[in-house]
């Protein structure tokens, strides 16, 4: 090849959040490290076309609705009007550039190096970077961390009208008509900020109910939302056909044909753990493209290690993130093990919903019996001010010990609100000990506090 | 379902390993970190403990065997009940299963011994599903310390495994007899050293404070090498009573005599160091001194001496201390003892040695010269019964001997100053066979 052979430590293949915070933490531990990513640059989906422009456009919708909702109180701003330019120029650049620019100059302070192209393996000792920067890397442990891509509709192309949710986070236009295919997170998020921005949105779900998987108790706060925000909400419903017309994409849904401007596909995602040479390896994959890892992170190849959505669900960043600090500790050496109780979960629609650790969808699916704990928002003084009463605060107790084994919450910041019920968990908290901590008052993590209260009574 | 148990990467950069013992039989149900099998690489002989409780089915490899990395050793029939452990969590399970990390699982079977003490109905009970109920700081410090949280008793609230849990569980280990193999534990009870077994150094050392207390802390692992290296230096100390005598050489002719050779000695393929002729003269007066090229049965009240010199020099690498044996440097010139030992230096910064560089040794040699200061004492290379060191000779302003006063060179020609040097001549350091008295003669 005449490539230039380079020996490394560890290359890191993907420069998403599990790839950079393996990296950091492997130069933190005096590893010589090297990430390779397609885009030259640390931030990977997360950063540039998942959860950040995401919750930048659903806090331009979320500022669209409280304006809206302020007439309420007799506070009106008249009607908005929403300029595409300035919205895409400060999500691009005050957000995304402004931390795709603070993990870049992370990346250099620790010594990490960022090169350019597609990594893919050669054998278990080399990664070849095809592209920009072309050249063998020799590592003596490598992480992959690839991540994941948009799932696609079998016979359905994408295109300029035909959007997944990376093409959505552009904005191209704020089109009249929008079909949303897909009631997960993605959808929900994604139709919101369409919907509040203007557009009419028909959402279409193949199963009986939005968010499938999440506890329906919660899931009522936005699905009753979106029926109000939303021109047409679909379950139970499949897209047939998709054809692109003169005026838009005419939509087969239930065997009725209705036109669409624009289409967002949103139907999960998928690893992206082919095509880089992973077949030169042992490492092993199961049949939707995961590849199979131990505690440790370590794949069935013993010098590569793999993190984040290549590895398995639930695809969120966080867990990627925790699971890169695993990976580079246990190649250095160290008793590193990912025995997290908890991968918190969160919606950010409107309102937003969360949970982490047991479900009780997961209770009843395994027969297990549990305490639940419910405290409504219609009683908390917080939420009367804001506004908003439209949320829950669920606790789900071991009977036995009172062990908090999981928790669930809707209503307007929940994705903030969770994050005390995760520590609970994870540490192995009690239910009482929620209950005895004071909690600042008037806020909505008393919410946490009454709900564990409601257990100790009698 | 049988499960195979492969050489795990044994890290260095090694890829393969000798067979030296099997220490379990076909049938025998062991239990997780029992004494498996003693394998030995060009690094270091390592005894690899069971990765997992069961029966063994069977033993694909015999000693003296040459295995590689990633070789089936031993499979083993389903793992579990028999042994009294019970089957592994999954998690659990693939941690452990996992190769890599097999040559230096935590010690679990130590857990299981505190376990089998411990069948308190105060246990956690086994049924019930999910991850122990622990603080991540407290699981964190059980995989720190080799505990397997499963087998803690919890007494916090709710059940949940606290520290003090963890540390009582860990402590309980050392302070049981152990099993398998009578290798009393090094690290403390609160605290072993990193994860891995504790190391076999045939003393019980009291428990460490927390250091905590006082600040941060960082556990870091030892490499096979550095484990090798500890053990071997605690054993030597601790059995062999060391005696030290120190002695001056004057080397200015023999620097001259190298100076004059070097190019002679090049163009033959040899660089001429003062190691070199260290080692010529050792094998000499060992020649005269046959009681000092011996070890010592103590079990049968006997000094073995050898008829042979293999003389062993201390080599410094990146990884910690080798010691490389040249053969017969008694029979030599200085010229192929300065040329082999080049070589053999080479070879093993080069992590290239053979196993058969790295044995049969009859004495140490180790020159710290070049790293500088005014003395040190080596510890004999057990089962040897002497080492000598050579270290810098005096570097003072302060008047020197007169022997050594009209010997400091001119001032800043550094080179010169080196080469003019005195050395000093400690050890050899003798132990258990021939008395001081002999040492100072020697």
């Amino acid at each position: 090849m005449g490539d230039l052979v380079r020996e490394v430590d560890v290359v890191v293949v993907g420069g998403g959040p599990g790839g950079y915070s393996a990296a950091f933490r492997c130069a933190e531990l005096g590893l010589e490290t090297v990430v390779v990513d397609a885009g030259k640059r640390l931030g990977g989906a997360c950063l540039f076309e998942g959860c950040i422009p995401s919750k930048a456009l659903l806090h331009v919708a979320a500022v669209l609705g409280e304006a809206e909702r302020a007439k309420e109180f007799g506070v009106d701003f008249g009607p908005a009007r929403v300029s595409l330019d300035p919205l895409r120029k400060w999500k691009s650049e005050r957000v995304i550039g402004k931390l795709a620019r603070g993990l870049a100059s992370v990346a250099k302070a620790k010594g990490v190096e960022v090169v350019g192209g597609r990594g893919v393996f050669e054998d278990a000792r080399t990664v070849r970077v095809e592209g920009d920067e072309p050249q063998a890397l020799k590592f003596r442990h490598a992480i992959v961390a690839t991540g994941s891509v948009p799932a696609r509709l079998r016979g359905i192309e994408a295109s300029d009208r035909v959007m997944d949710s990376t093409a959505a986070l552009e904005v191209p236009e704020i089109p009249e008509r929008l079909l949303v295919v897909g009631g997960g997170y993605i959808g929900l998020e994604l139709g919101q900020v369409y919907a509040a921005l203007g557009s009419a949105v028909t959402l279409v779900e193949m199963t009986d109910g939005l968010l499938p998987g999440a506890d329906r108790d919660l899931v009522q706060w936005v699905a009753r939302r979106v029926e109000k925000q939303f021109a047409a909400v679909r379950l139970n419903a499949r897209l047939e056909t998709l054809r692109e017309t003169s005026g838009g994409v005419e939509a087969t849904i239930g065997g009725a044909a209705a036109t669409f401007d624009r289409v967002l596909v949103a139907v999960g995602r998928r690893p992206l753990t082919e095509g880089i040479g992973l077949e030169t390896t042992r490492v092993k994959a199961d049949a939707r493209g995961f590849v199979e890892i131990d505690a440790r992170c370590a794949t069935a190849e013993p010098r590569i290690f793999a993190v984040g959505d290549a590895t398995g669900e639930p695809m969120l960043a966080h867990r990627a993130m925790r699971q890169g600090k695993v990976a580079a500790e246990a190649i250095a050496g160290r008793p590193a093990a990912f025995d997290n109780a908890v991968v918190p979960a969160v919606v950010f629609t409107d309102p937003e919903i969360a949970w982490c650790g047991l479900t009780e969808t997961q209770t009843a699916t395994e027969g297990r019996a549990v305490r639940v704990a419910k405290f409504q928002w219609a009683a908390s003084g917080r939420a009367a001010t804001l506004g908003r009463s439209d949320g829950v605060t669920k606790l789900i107790v071991d009977p036995e010990s009172g062990r908090l084994l999981g928790a669930g919450i809707a209503g307007p910041g929940a994705g903030e609100l969770i994050a005390e019920a995760a520590l609970a968990v994870e540490a192995a908290l009690l239910a009482e000990d929620l209950a005895l901590t004071i909690h600042t008052h008037p806020t909505l993590s008393e919410t946490l506090m009454e709900a564990a209260e409601t257990l100790l009574r009698g | 379902m049988a499960r195979d148990f492969r050489l795990p990467d044994l890290g260095e950069g090694l890829t393969e390993a000798e067979i030296v013992k099997v220490l379990v039989r076909e049938g025998e149900v062991i239990a997780e970190d029992a004494p498996l099998l003693e394998v030995e690489t060009d690094k270091a002989t390592v005894e690899i403990p069971s990765p997992m409780s069961g029966r063994v089915e069977k033993i694909h490899v015999e000693p003296n065997q040459t295995v590689k990395v990633g070789q089936v050793l031993v499979t083993f029939a389903d793992a579990g009940a028999q042994a009294g452990t019970g089957t592994p969590s999954g998690k659990q399970a693939a941690d452990t299963l996992d190769p890599t990390r097999t040559l230096a699982p935590e010690p679990r079977t130590t857990v299981q011994d505190g376990r089998a003490r411990q069948a308190a109905p105060a246990a956690p009970a086994p049924a019930r599903p999910g991850p122990v109920p622990a603080t991540p700081a407290t699981r964190r410090l059980a995989r720190e310390l080799g505990v397997d949280l499963q087998a803690v008793r919890a007494t916090g609230p709710g059940g949940r495994v606290t520290d003090d849990d963890v540390l009582a569980a860990a402590g309980r280990v050392v302070s049981a007899p152990t099993t398998a193999a009578p290798r009393a534990v090094r690290a403390e009870p609160a605290a072993p050293a990193a994860p891995g077994k504790p190391l076999a150094t045939h003393v019980t050392e009291p428990p460490l404070p927390n250091f905590e207390q006082w600040g941060t802390i960082e556990r870091q692992p030892l490499s096979h090498l550095r484990r090798t290296i500890a053990e071997r230096m605690t054993l030597s100390a601790t059995v062999i009573p060391h005696v030290t005598h120190f002695d001056r050489a004057d080397i200015t002719e023999l620097d001259a005599i190298i100076q004059r050779n070097l190019e002679t000695a090049k163009a033959r393929g040899a660089t001429l160091t003062l190691t070199a002729f260290l080692l010529k003269a050792a094998a000499l007066a060992l020649g005269e001194h046959p009681t000092f090229n011996a070890s010592l049965d103590a079990a049968a009240g006997q000094l073995i001496v050898k008829r042979y010199v293999h003389l062993g020099v201390a080599v410094a690498t990146e990884r910690g201390l080798i010691v490389p044996v040249l053969r017969d440097v008694d029979e030599k010139p200085v010229l192929d003892v300065a040329r082999e030992l080049g070589a053999l230096a080479q070879r093993v910064r080069d992590g290239k040695a053979t196993l058969d560089d790295l044995r049969g040794g009859t004495f140490t040699i180790t020159n710290i010269g070049a790293l500088g200061g005014t003395g040190a004492v080596p510890i004999i290379n057990y089962p040897e019964v002497a080492i000598l060191g050579g270290t810098r000779g005096p570097d003072r302003a302060a008047p020197a001997p007169a022997a050594v006063a009209d010997l400091r060179p001119p001032r800043g020609r550094r080179r010169r100053w080196r080469a003019l040097r005195l050395r000093d001549r400690p050890p050899p350091r003798a132990p258990r066979a021939p008395a001081g008295r002999l040492v100072a003669r020697w």
